[in-house]
């Protein structure tokens, strides 16, 4: 268990290197940084010693892959590659162009955006089970084909209309909510009740259709028929045999995404003026941050990695047959 | 491009008649009414896509020397069609079938005192004289229309008859027929679904997004397609060393969140674009080449996916025996490869392009909100629903513009939704296998 954690670790860093060196190249290569310093100081007028000055604040002023003129090791380090890559991998991501660290901002925007996501992924889950249970239960008849149908329709709406109907209906029309914002603390529960409701409004269709395909999989199979024969209710096939035995999809599904909820969602929170992640990235990507961007495309990837190995130790806890070695 | 995906299309279909085994999953898909009504609802779409593809410059009456100057605004045989729809703006905002504008304006009467009143349109209704005749007016068109869409359909049901039964195909062709009439109609003289902050007919904006939500469909489809199809069976036929390097490319590029890599490399685009205005002669290929570039970014991210499922299913085949025979006889890889293997997984691809196609459209929409869709410029749901969006908060609300997108999109995503069902039930083996078991 240890060594397969280890080797997975391991395994980890050269796919992060992977990542950097892409982001690097989107970023550096293609534009250069004396075209970034263009853009921040604007496109017309600029002296050659304004681009110096920007650069050298920056610390752009170093060839970008490899340093002929250095000496030693000096020849790999002494670049923008070495000097913004390395650092990442201590979780040190440097400042924001507006000079903030970036570390700090993602430490205090983390609250936020998992006070939204967390609440949407549990219940979420719970809600998209049951209602695929449900239908699964009432298979072939006309309530599961009403639920098909439901699902289609609901998956086939654009995440924007949720969003946007759910808004316009709950605060504008009933005034029920705030329309957006955010506080700190246990207050701010008027002000995420309505983004976790649209989030899991939103994932209905597609989250439910996928369980119940899953599910019917499942009861297909030789063992549920075992079940029956020996006289067990359908209620008890299904949730003490088939949902057992669909852990391990649903784990596949589920587990990869759970480290990802501190991101936040893009969408949701830039509409809810909630101060998350998403947000964050959103702001930037309108400002042309590249620090920023690049930092949360790290963190990203080290999370997705980081749901890949919690999915595997996860099949170890539901499925006693899968050893890690 | 565009028509030589079409003849690739009609050649694969003409192949596939010949092929009785290629045929059976079709006749399955064709037996599916929701099927066949929701590829006719995706047909007409594609048709409008089509029509607005073909792009050409008027000539402008000529000035000097008999030489013909073209226009630098690009048309297409659509823009042609629906002629009054593009030329009749208004000054602004307008409800649905409106006979003034959204807001009141200072204007002097007949006798030449300042009143504030709602100016009426320049087009739309204009041929009414009295207002109140509005209501029975509109229904006289509509049901007119209807009434010559319904003979249409029936028609159009007479000379096809042969080839498509079934009561559900004939109402829904005679329901959509009815539709496009009574719209076509009213359309002449109305603006059916209002119009846009700059007076723009909202029927006119959701028609010409739908081409831009087809191209990134389809295109990125284009760029997914082969990216996946050779390095999934390389890396599931060869594997080895080939293998390690195929995945650890596909795990680096599905471990970045896509969103972020797509915002990433737009915004990336974005400064190369700005930094190189002259490299663009118009604002149409400037925003013709973000479209395409998009839709490059989109594919590089999403063909992980399929990816994986190939190399799988491949490992799978290259163990079958009629693979290994084939090895025996010292068939070459490529052979093997081109002739045993691909049309093995045929099916896969297949299923997972179909269903990945409304995921793309609805990808669409949410890009252009963060701003790292298409150019602001493209007529597309996406940047329909943005300018849309801000008017919500206006009293009285202006609600048609962001409806009529949202609308047509779902009429779009949920046919493509339903036809993709029926596709993956009809070529999915594994599906077939418990069918024949109950």
């Amino acid at each position: 268990m240890i060594d397969y954690l280890i080797r997975r670790i391991l395994y980890a860093i050269p796919i992060l290197i992977g990542v950097n060196v892409l982001t690097f190249g989107l970023f550096f290569v293609v534009n250069t940084p004396d075209d970034m310093a263009r853009m921040q100081l604007g496109i017309k007028r600029v002296t050659p010693e304004a681009i110096d000055k920007w650069k050298h604040q920056h610390g752009y002023d170093k060839p970008l892959m490899i340093n002929s003129e250095a000496s030693g090791t000096g020849h790999l380090t002494d670049t923008i590659f070495w000097q913004r890559s390395a650092s990442m991998f201590m979780l040190d991501f440097g400042y924001s162009d507006d000079g903030r660290s970036i570390s700090r901002e993602i430490a205090t925007r983390m609250g936020p955006s998992l006070a939204i996501a967390l609440p949407t992924f549990l219940v979420g889950l719970i809600v998209y089970i049951s209602f695929a249970l449900m239908m699964t239960l009432f298979r072939a008849t006309a309530l599961d084909m009403v639920g098909v149908a439901i699902c289609v329709l609901l998956m086939s709406i654009s995440t924007l209309f949720y969003i946007i109907g759910g808004q316009f209906l709950v605060s504008k029309l009933w005034n029920l909510v705030p329309i957006s914002g955010y506080v700190s603390g246990m207050s701010s529960l008027k002000f995420v009740v309505l983004p976790i409701l649209i989030g899991i409004v939103g994932g209905v269709g597609s989250s439910s259709r996928w369980y119940r395909t899953i599910f019917i999989e499942e009861i297909g199979k030789d063992y549920v028929r075992t079940a029956r024969s020996k006289g067990l209710s359908e209620f008890r096939v299904l949730f003490r045999h088939v949902l057992q035995n669909a852990m391990i999809p649903i784990l596949t599904g589920v587990v990869v995404v759970i480290p990802l909820l501190f991101m936040g969602s893009l969408l949701t929170e830039s509409f809810f003026g909630i101060p998350g992640l998403g947000s964050y990235t959103i702001d930037a990507i309108n400002a042309q941050d590249f620090g920023v961007v690049r930092a949360m495309v790290f963190l990203g990837s080290v999370l997705y990695i980081v749901g890949l190995i919690l999915t595997d130790i996860s099949y170890t806890a539901v499925d006693p047959r899968v050893r890690l070695s | 491009m565009v028509f030589l995906l079409l003849s690739a299309g009609v050649a694969t279909a003409w192949y596939v008649r010949r092929h009785e085994h290629l045929l059976q999953p079709w006749r399955r898909v064709a037996q599916s009414k929701v099927a066949l009504v929701s590829l006719l609802i995706l047909s007409l779409f594609l048709l409008v896509g089509l029509l607005d593809t073909l792009h050409y410059r008027e000539a402008l009456p000529e000035k000097n020397k008999g030489e013909t100057v073209y226009s630098s605004e690009v048309l297409s045989v659509f823009d042609y069609l629906v002629e009054p729809l593009r030329v009749n703006t208004e000054k602004t905002y307008s409800a649905p079938f409106a006979l003034t504008l959204y807001a009141k304006e200072s204007m002097t009467d007949d006798q030449g005192h300042a009143i504030r009143d709602y100016p009426r349109l320049k087009y739309g209704g204009a041929h009414l004289t009295d207002i109140t005749e509005r209501v029975s007016d509109v229904t006289k068109r509509a049901l007119l229309g209807a009434l010559s869409g319904f003979i249409a359909g029936v028609l159009l049901l007479l000379a096809i008859r042969k080839r498509i039964s079934g009561p559900a195909i004939s109402v829904s062709v005679i329901s959509i027929a009815c539709l496009i009439g009574a719209v076509v109609n009213l359309a002449t003289v109305y603006h059916v679904l209002g119009t846009d902050k700059v007076g723009q007919d909202v029927l006119y904006l959701s028609l010409k997004s739908i081409r831009t939500g087809l191209i990134i469909g389809t295109v990125t489809t284009m760029v997914t397609l082969p990216l996946a199809l050779f390095f999934g069976i390389a890396a599931g036929y060869f594997r080895g060393w080939v293998d390690d390097v195929i995945q650890y490319i596909y795990t680096v590029l599905s471990s970045i969140p896509s969103v972020l890599l797509i915002a990433a490399a737009v915004l990336m685009m974005q400064v190369t674009i700005n930094t190189h205005p002259e490299w663009f002669d118009t604002t149409a290929s400037r925003a013709d080449l973000r479209l395409v570039f998009l839709c490059l970014i989109l594919g590089v991210t999403s063909w992980t996916g399929l990816c994986r499922l190939l190399r799988g299913e491949t490992l799978k085949l290259r163990e079958m025996e009629y693979i290994q025979a084939a090895q025996a006889f010292g068939v070459s890889s490529m052979r093997i490869l081109a002739r045993h293997i691909m049309p093995n997984v045929m099916h896969i691809i297949l299923i997972a392009l179909v269903m990945d196609f409304s995921a793309l459209v609805l990808a669409e929409a949410v890009l252009s909100y963060v701003g790292v869709g298409v150019d602001p410029s493209m007529i597309s749901f996406g940047t329909m629903i943005n300018a849309a969006r801000l008017e919500m908060a206006r009293e009285p609300m202006v609600w048609w513009a962001l409806v009529s997108a949202f609308g047509f999109m779902l009429v779009l995503v949920l046919a493509a939704n339903l036809f993709a069902d029926a596709v993956r039930d009809a070529f999915d083996p594994r599906l077939n296998r418990t069918e024949a078991k109950a």
